[in-house]
């Protein structure tokens, strides 16, 4: 679905453009947002970038973070959506995408995202348990097609698993404040009632909505949630257009599904958790430029040579990891750096093609 | 004279050469692993630093009229180009950041406070001059195709104006700089490829353009009646940074004891005999923290050679490693005093003006090792069971 933007202020008004060009002349080969910076943090579009101003806890391991966007944010984003953030950890940046559980242009001029701390993932621990009101993150825009029609349509289902839920709560705290909330069912899944997040605002806008019908299932107690339950929990769920979200094994099942009983057209499904890399990590299919030519790479063919046999015009120097002409960002996937064996794989990491190899299935930004 | 073999100057074995190397790469990774907050602290510090000068600069300069302000504006200003070239902008564009993935402080996008495009210096010192260092005719910051620099170059009468060349080069630092990537001497040779050289051209004429019109037309215009005293501190600050920049420059691969190196020696080069190659062709020139930070770290001229996309924070201490390194293998390190090694580059550029006939070559600062005895202060302590000797004996 494609979003509206609204220009920013800045590029609307012709004269506080002209004053920015001036601003442009006066610090080159800086941007005057590079000394505004120093004033204020958020006073700069080099990067999106936020202060984060409330951490509230949602369940034991699960917290949402308030977020006050800078300069060069727009709040339009459409509900269902998620947005990259750049968190600085021992002076290195790792980025990791969440979706939005605010409804756009709210009041206060904030977002929101709830994360989740999963067991092995340093980054969400670091984001549920060790941010600190006042630090600064980085921002990407808001990003994904996991997103409701506005007008929504008549009859909706939502089939949510765990921390699934947060796309659907920015969609359905979007429908609430439009009073478009006509005949919805929620059927969310969680551990325990404590895993559960959101469960009381959710309990509460059922109670306020007469068409909000709002399905718990706790999953320790009654097992899970398979689509041959679907029937007894919603009999119309044909009539229905579904947006599911969760870990991949459940989203699988009900695409299958909805495949059997020809309603693939009536499934939305959000994966928040996309497939890793092979791990044996020798080679894979090498895509150059989001979009561009795809090659499949053995393990010990630089990313550099694989490029100039595909005939890309990639930029490169000394070819030994010594000057770095041939950095590209890297868009997706795992690479392994020759020389320490090392792995990169952090979205939009910057990478030496003359001495990395694919490791997995990769993109690199060209 | 150029030598064509590190293998044959050091007198070192096969192995001894590849233990070199293993050695040095040891201490990349060791860093590499250990790169964290601050590391982080120390670059954004010092940009924080930079720009909040540069901005106390410009603003001290609308009172121009003043003369302490003058001076006090244009130390400043000055102070900011120095730093943002050497310590900020050289060591970004090597990519000694990247690791931090800050799209704000990288080598693929950093832009300099000087003429010359970043993507140009990245191509002729990135590459040309790091990786061929002091080879002759393939690195041309050996002399910058305008100074002769070596007694392997060629003398022609035109050599007899060096002393001239070499002041104008050092006011005019940053144009030389920005010109450099043309690779003059090609233009001559009529060698250079006339669409990537319309294309450079072109990419300087708008660096240039902006450079020019912000320190020469709108600062100056800005201050309104002062026009012409700020244009002049703005120049004096350029001027400034060009000296100086040029003067660190020079100290990096001239001084005596840095040695020159023919194609040969390119041939089959392994990884540690580059690593040779860049000590034996670089000087460091010693001095305190402050001294360092002005010159970008590049009194570490050694340690930024063997590792040049390391934190520049990092070359002090990868120095303390780097000389015992040399000391064990008895490999010449160079340096000394900044006005020795500055005095040592001066005088071979007035020596080389003369052809060679007329001159004599530098001393040889550490002979290269033929089988030399060790001296008693530079073997292991003295196992305490052999016995003393009376201090003569050894004397």
């Amino acid at each position: 679905m494609e979003t509206t933007v609204t220009e920013p202020l800045i590029e609307r008004s012709s004269a506080l453009r002209r004053l920015r060009q001036l601003g442009r002349a006066m610090t080159t080969p800086l941007s005057p947002d590079d000394y505004l910076a120093l004033i204020n943090p958020l006073w700069s579009q080099r990067e999106l970038r936020g202060r984060v101003e409330k951490v509230v806890p949602e369940t034991e391991n699960a917290a949402t973070l308030v977020i006050r966007p800078g300069w060069g944010w727009s709040f339009d984003h459409a509900p269902g959506q998620y947005i990259g953030i750049g968190i600085e950890i021992d002076g290195k940046f790792h980025w990791r995408s969440y979706s939005l559980s605010s409804p756009p242009l709210v009041e206060g001029k904030t977002v929101s995202i709830t994360v989740k701390a999963m067991p092995e993932g340093f980054l969400s621990d670091h984001l549920v348990n060790g941010l600190e009101p006042g630090t600064i993150v980085r921002l990407a825009s808001p990003q994904g097609d996991f997103v409701m029609p506005d007008p929504p349509p008549e009859k909706s289902l939502f089939l949510v698993g765990g921390s699934g839920i947060t796309p659907v709560m920015s969609i359905l705290r979007t429908l609430d404040r439009r009073h478009t909330i006509s005949d919805a069912v929620l059927i969310y899944s969680a551990r325990t009632e404590d895993d559960m997040m959101f469960v009381h605002e959710l309990r509460e806008l059922a109670e306020r909505h007469e068409g909000f019908v709002f399905h718990e299932r706790f999953t320790d107690a009654d097992g899970i949630f398979t689509p041959e339950d679907l029937g007894d929990v919603c009999a119309d769920w044909k009539d229905r257009d579904t947006w599911a979200c969760g870990p991949g094994p459940m989203l699988d099942a009900f695409t299958e599904h909805y495949e059997r009983q020809g309603r693939e057209d009536h499934i939305h499904v959000e994966r928040f958790n996309l497939a890793t890399a092979g791990a044996d990590g020798a080679g894979g299919a090498v895509t150059f430029g989001v979009g561009g030519p795809t090659v499949d790479v053995d393990g010990a063919t630089t990313l550099l040579e694989a490029g100039e046999k595909a005939g890309i015009n990639m930029l490169f120097g000394c070819r030994m990891g010594i000057c770095h002409t041939c950095d590209v960002p890297l868009a997706s996937g795992r690479v392994r750096d020759l020389r320490s064996g090392e792995e990169h794989g952090e979205p939009n990491e910057y990478i030496q093609t003359c001495i990395s190899v694919a490791a997995g299935d990769c993109t690199l930004t060209l | 004279m150029a030598f064509s073999d590190v293998r044959e100057y050091t007198h070192l074995t096969d192995e001894e050469i590849e233990a070199i190397g293993r050695e040095l790469d040891e201490i990349r990774t060791e860093i590499e692993a250990s790169r964290g907050q601050a590391d982080r602290d120390y670059v954004t510090r010092v940009i924080t630093l930079q720009r909040r000068l540069a901005a106390a600069g410009r603003i001290t300069l609308f009172a121009s009229f003043f003369p302490p302000a003058w001076l006090l504006g244009t130390l400043m200003l000055g102070s900011a180009k120095i730093l943002e070239n050497m310590e900020i902008g050289h060591n970004t564009m090597h990519g000694q950041w990247d690791w931090m993935n800050d799209p704000e402080i990288h080598s693929s996008n950093w832009e300099w406070d000087t003429t010359q495009p970043a993507e140009q210096w990245k191509h002729s010192h990135n590459y040309i001059h790091h990786q061929f260092t002091n080879v002759l005719g393939h690195d041309n910051d050996v002399g910058y195709g305008i100074l002769r620099m070596s007694r392997d170059q060629k003398w022609t009468p035109y050599n007899l104006g060096q002393p001239v060349y070499n002041f104008l080069l050092a006011a005019f630092f940053e144009w030389g700089v920005a010109l450099h990537d043309l690779d003059i001497e090609a233009i001559r040779k009529g060698k250079k490829d006339p669409k990537l050289l319309k294309k450079q051209l072109k990419q300087i004429g708008d660096k240039v353009g902006k450079q020019a019109f912000k320190d020469y037309l709108m600062y100056p215009a800005l201050t309104g009646p002062f026009f012409l005293r700020t244009l002049s501190a703005n120049f004096t600050a350029n001027l400034m940074r060009n000296f100086w920049s040029y003067m660190i420059i020079f100290c990096g691969h001239f001084p005596d004891g840095a040695v020159h190196f023919t194609e040969e020696e390119l041939e089959d080069e392994t990884r540690a005999e580059w690593y040779l190659r860049q000590m034996l062709g670089s000087a460091n020139f010693e001095g305190g923290t402050f001294l360092h930070l002005m010159s970008g770290q590049l009194g570490y001229q050694i340690e930024h050679h063997l590792f040049p996309d390391l934190p520049s924070n990092r070359y002090d201490a990868i120095s303390v490693k780097v000389r015992d390194l040399c000391k064990r293998y008895d490999i010449p390190y160079t340096t000394g005093p900044l006005y020795k090694q500055y005095g040592q580059t001066l005088r071979t550029i007035m020596k080389l003006s003369l052809p060679n006939r007329r001159t004599s070559d530098n001393p040889a600062p550490l002979a290269p090792r033929e089988n030399r005895r060790l001296r008693d202060d530079e073997r292991p302590t003295r196992r305490s069971e052999l016995g003393k000797w009376s201090g003569a004996a050894s004397a």
